[in-house]
């Protein structure tokens, strides 16, 4: 072990790749980053000279949806990536290693990069009753977490879950499921939410932190500007049905087959940050909106509270689901209708006198003084 | 019978008059338009999008009332520290004792409909004056709320202002969510204050609501 570690081109040398193929992979990962390609040349010359990174991925209270989005990256190829540029010691759905050998791995890697490894988090943790809804070999999440984030250089929080809890931090959230960045301060975090993320976005975000050796410029969220600075709305090409008013009224109609706007069935792209419309998924094939499906708005804070899906508003809180803010406003300004109403009556019968005074006391005053208007 | 004297107080100076009227305007404007958005018709029909741009036009005219709206209650602010003695913040924020009284009786004359003696206020009674400083937190919270939604398809300095607004509040959806709850506040007060006007103009006899046009008030000479 005394030997200082291969850089990224060396060990691509060792796999047989020649310098072209090198360079290739640097404009893939640079684009997939968000680079523009004057930057290409900085992407090359870290990967010529960087060891690769070493990288502990956790998982906790999720459904590794991410992990299965991940490895179907197609630009640059996940392979590339996991195998080669970086060096993913443990991970418990891709690892051979099991138990023993598998913690050992952990450890060995927190102990020997200590400041250096890099922590990808898929899944919340669970705060509740000291953490025990969720424990790995003996151990809770919440004291994982914490030891592992103690030496980790920078923190990833894959997907809804671990950027912001996602279903099992939804209403009541029996476990206290809690996003990383809620446990872990001191430490760069960078949300990347989604359930799951789109592989590339994945991808382009370790690609950054690789080549660039710091971590990617985020929003008010922790989420990379890259992907995350547009609503879908704004990048959905279904948006000028939506300027001209046309929408789908419900999934059976005319409107629908016709391809307009989702809006009223309930889409969340106007409130949704997320690169869908541009990427895409399974390689650019299609996403939600493009497969007659109003987007359900899964990389924001609290989407399954925010339901029905189907609906463009969300349910009045306390009233029911099918109850929106229009049906108490209306019954509230029916209310207050009928209250004026009785008023006005009222007033006629209860004040009729103080009136009838004053019209004759103005009366016999009106001469005296000009009057109003 | 006492005789009656009146005397003429000019009450409202025309930069009030001014923003009441647009503010009632544009109000009326964001309401509706606003309203659409949330819930847009269904006037859909076979077309193709590229010849129409209806929902875009009433988004503009929600857009553009609210800048409106923005800069007319900024100066109402400004006018509250520089304007006439029935146009300055004290109005709105009624605490003090005899305040707080006339508030009751505003309460006895305006709910219990009981008789009691003529209120002192000329310009704002008490509890009106509360009830616009809780309109005004409403129009902070519109344009608060408004504008940070609105940062999202903006780049100027105005909307970015208030970007902060949506991690807050736990992102967009709940924002539109607040920002749509909080119009129906602005319906309900429309109503119950043309209705309110209306009465006190028929029970007083003061001309409140052609105050609002000349700035005039009639006041019965007894008072201070």
């Amino acid at each position: 072990m005394g030997a200082p570690p291969l850089t990224i081109w060396e060990h691509a040398q060792l796999q047989g790749y020649t310098r072209r193929d090198f360079i290739k992979f640097c404009g893939w990962i640079a684009a997939a980053a968000g680079i523009q390609s004057n930057g290409v040349a900085q992407v090359v010359k870290s990967l010529d000279t960087k060891p690769r990174l070493p990288v502990v991925w956790f998982h906790f209270q999720e459904c590794t949806c991410c992990s299965e989005s991940f490895i179907r990256s197609s630009h640059p190829i996940v392979s590339d990536i996991v195998l080669d540029k970086i060096s993913l010691d443990y991970t418990e759905t891709l690892q051979a290693a099991a138990g023993k050998q598998a913690e050992e791995a952990l450890h060995a890697t927190m102990k020997k990069y200590r400041g250096e490894y890099l922590m990808l988090v898929e899944g919340s943790v669970p705060t509740a009753e000291g953490g025990i809804y969720c424990c790995i070999g003996g151990r809770t999440a919440l004291d994982i977490v914490k030891e592992a984030a103690e030496g980790a250089k920078a923190i990833v929080a894959w997907g809804s879950c671990a950027s912001n809890g996602c279903i099992q931090a939804s209403h009541p959230n029996p476990t206290g499921a809690t996003p990383i960045h809620r446990i872990i301060t001191g430490k760069p975090i960078i949300n990347v939410p989604g359930c799951p993320p789109i592989a590339e976005v994945m991808a382009g975000t370790i690609v950054h932190l690789l080549a660039f050796d710091r971590i990617p410029e985020l929003d008010g969220l922790g989420r990379p500007r890259a992907f995350y600075s547009r609503r879908v709305h704004d990048t959905c090409y279904r948006r000028p049905n939506y300027d001209a008013g046309l929408f789908v009224e419900s999934f059976d109609d005319e409107n629908a087959r016709r391809g307009y706007c989702l809006y009223k069935v309930g889409c969340r792209g106007p409130v949704t940050y997320n690169s869908c419309g541009v990427i895409r998924w399974n390689n650019g094939v299609s996403y939600p909106i493009q497969s007659g499906h109003g987007c359900i708005g899964c990389s924001e804070a609290n989407f399954w509270d925010n339901g029905p899906f189907y609906q463009h508003l969300a349910a009045f809180p306390g009233f029911g689901i099918e109850t929106t803010a229009d049906k108490v406003g209306v019954v509230l300004g029916v209310a207050t209708a009928a209250g004026i109403a009785a008023h006005a009556v009222s007033t006629n019968i209860r004040k009729r006198k103080l009136i009838q005074e004053e019209i004759k006391s103005s009366d016999t005053s009106g001469d005296s003084k000009k009057g109003g208007a | 019978m006492e005789q009656l004297s009146i005397r003429r107080v000019y009450v409202w100076q025309l930069p009030v008059r001014l923003y009441h009227w647009v503010n009632a305007l544009v109000v009326l404007a964001l309401a509706a338009t606003g309203y659409l958005i949330g819930r847009p018709l269904a006037i859909a029909n076979a077309s193709e999008a590229s010849f129409s741009y209806w929902f875009g036009t009433v988004r503009f005219i929600h857009f553009v009332a609210a800048f409106l709206f923005f800069f007319n209650f900024l100066f109402r602010i400004y006018w509250g520290f520089v304007g006439n003695a029935y146009a300055r913040w004290p109005n709105f924020l009624p605490f003090r004792r005899e305040q707080l009284r006339e508030a009751v009786d505003v309460l006895k004359v305006d709910i219990l409909q009981a008789t009691v003696t003529p209120l002192d206020s000329v310009g704002h009674n008490p509890l009106a004056g509360f009830t616009y400083f809780l309109t005004f937190l409403a129009f902070l919270f519109q344009s608060v709320t408004g504008f940070g939604m609105y940062a999202a398809m903006s780049d100027s300095w105005l909307p970015r202002m208030f970007a902060w607004i949506v991690p807050l509040m736990g992102g967009d959806f709940a924002v539109r969510q607040w920002h749509h709850m909080m119009m129906w506040f602005f319906v309900l007060f429309a109503m119950v204050h043309v209705y309110l006007v209306f009465y006190h103009d028929y029970v007083e006899g003061r001309g409140v609501i052609s105050s609002m046009a000349g700035g005039w008030k009639f006041v019965e000479k007894r008072q201070k």
